[in-house]
């Protein structure tokens, strides 16, 4: 008998699962993929210390183990919700159907694919190559070598693929690319020191504590040079290299180089199937795919729907911290509802009955304004 | 007396005496013109920028801060290909902000807009 179901087994499923078994909540987490840990799990190294990503995944799974009141159902969707009262009755992909007071949706983000950016050439060129596949080639403990195994003597960093573009019907900022793209700059100047590396960026966005710090590394410390322009477009040399072109904004004169790799900062879409699971959970998704949470300030892990909760980047791109923070303030969120839920009229319907009569009330102030 | 020097013209961007007429006209004409963020991506593919100085996104600019003495000479370079169009990431109307700028700079219209 379970208390809360939480829908994916990334970090931020992880973080609540844990969170509400130390609360005393019975949790059953189903992940789609065959092991958790999400993307995190996947990564090498993360910025800004560069700590081990694997490391921090285990670890997690070990503080939530330590309750022994968590249970993650692996390579298992959710196949179908309905709602009975105050509560839920899920049959998930194995048959098993379980009841539960809250749902929590912690299914994360999908790297964008960019297959789609056509003009960059990933999956045509041999050596455009994505953040995560060289995250995976840090990962193996190999020197990074482009196609033909020789080690590069120049690398591009490309920001922004699949982000704040209208072209691919993203406009979302997916916040973690920039620091990623200096941290794995850095890493390559690290392996080759001798190596040229360039990060051709729109804006540079260093908005956390640590990552002006690593800015001004990866300038000082390791010879970064940052191009402000966006690629227009890759193509590939007879000897394998990749030629890229953009504006040189702040010369204001067109700028074409020859690199050895070329690497596409990836930026973060909603998960696949967002939008069937918000269709089951009766959740709104937004323009961006991602899902709206009742009140983006007060109410940031509750969704409209009474018992349906999100937290981490279904609720669009967070770094890692955010995410954890998210995750734990969902565990609360849904503690509360819980032990107040069942009362006639709860705690949540006076709060949100009150932040909606405020809204009512500036938006009338303001049409009789503008009147 | 005739010293032999003149006094030259400032050169820094006068925002107390620019005009913003020309760019609430293309504006009106084409509202996407209020969204570039100057990542340069039309210039990077631009077929007329590459053999001559031509460059949209300093034109955009120089219309939004009212500088527009070379501005319709310089629109005059463009060849409309439209590579722009298709590259810019913000889905500007490249291609229609060109011809506005064109248009209201100068000395008689060059589209039937009313």
């Amino acid at each position: 008998m379970y208390d809360v179901a939480v829908i994916g087994a990334g970090i931020a499923g992880i973080e609540a699962a844990t969170q509400l078994a130390q609360m005393g909540y019975e949790v059953l987490v189903v992940e789609k993929d065959g092991r958790a840990g999400g993307h995190v799990a996947g990564w090498d190294r993360l910025f800004p210390f560069r700590r081990n990503a694997a490391g921090l995944t285990a670890e997690m799974l070990k503080m939530m183990d330590r309750g022994k009141a968590v249970n993650i159902l692996a390579g298992t969707t959710v196949a179908d919700v309905q709602r009975d009262g105050q509560q839920f009755r899920i049959w998930l992909s194995d048959g098993q159907g379980i009841t539960v007071s809250a749902v929590l949706i912690a299914t994360g983000f999908k790297l964008f694919d960019a297959r789609r950016k056509e003009e960059y050439g990933y999956g045509i060129y041999d050596n455009v190559i994505t953040s995560a596949d060289l995250e995976q080639m840090f990962a193996s403990g190999k020197p990074v070598v482009t196609k033909k195994g020789e080690r590069p003597k120049r690398v591009a960093f490309i920001h922004c693929v699949g982000s704040r573009d209208e072209k691919v019907n993203n406009r979302h900022c997916s916040k973690v690319c920039c620091a990623t793209a200096v941290k794995q700059a850095c890493e390559i100047k690290q392996m080759y020191p001798d190596a040229e590396v360039y990060c051709f960026y729109m804006d540079l966005r260093m908005f956390d504590r640590h990552f002006e710090t690593m800015y001004l590394d990866a300038q000082a410390q390791y010879g970064v040079i940052f191009v402000r322009g966006r690629l227009s477009e890759a193509a590939e040399s007879i000897d394998g290299r990749v030629t890229v072109k953009a504006e040189d904004t702040l010369m204001g004169k067109m700028l074409k180089i020859s690199v050895d790799m070329a690497v596409l900062m990836a930026g973060m879409e909603a998960a696949e199937e967002t939008d069937k699971l918000a269709a089951m959970l009766k959740v709104t998704v937004g323009k961006d795919g991602f899902l709206n949470p009742a009140d983006e300030c007060l109410q940031s892990n509750f969704t409209r729907e009474k018992g349906v909760f999100v937290a981490g980047a279904c609720t669009g791109p967070k770094t890692i911290p955010e995410t954890l923070a998210d995750a734990r303030a969902a565990a609360v969120s849904i503690d509360g509802y819980i032990r107040v839920g069942s009362e006639e009229k709860s705690l949540r319907e006076e709060i949100i009955g009150k932040i909606r009569n405020k809204r009512e009330e500036i938006r009338s102030r303001r049409s009789r304004s503008e009147e | 007396m005739d010293f032999g020097y003149s006094i030259n013209q400032s050169s820094k961007i006068d925002m107390d005496r620019a005009s913003g007429d020309i760019a609430a006209q293309v504006l009106r004409y084409e509202p996407s013109f209020a969204v570039c963020i100057g990542c340069g991506a039309c210039m990077a593919t631009c077929s007329a920028g590459r053999f001559t100085p031509f460059n949209l996104r300093r034109l955009q600019l120089m219309v939004m801060r009212g500088q527009t003495d070379s501005v319709h000479a310089e629109a005059e370079k463009c060849m409309l290909c439209g590579k722009c169009r298709l590259i810019c990431p913000r889905g500007i109307n490249t291609r229609n902000v060109l011809l506005a700028i064109h248009h209201f700079t100068a000395p008689a219209p060059t589209l039937d807009i009313r």
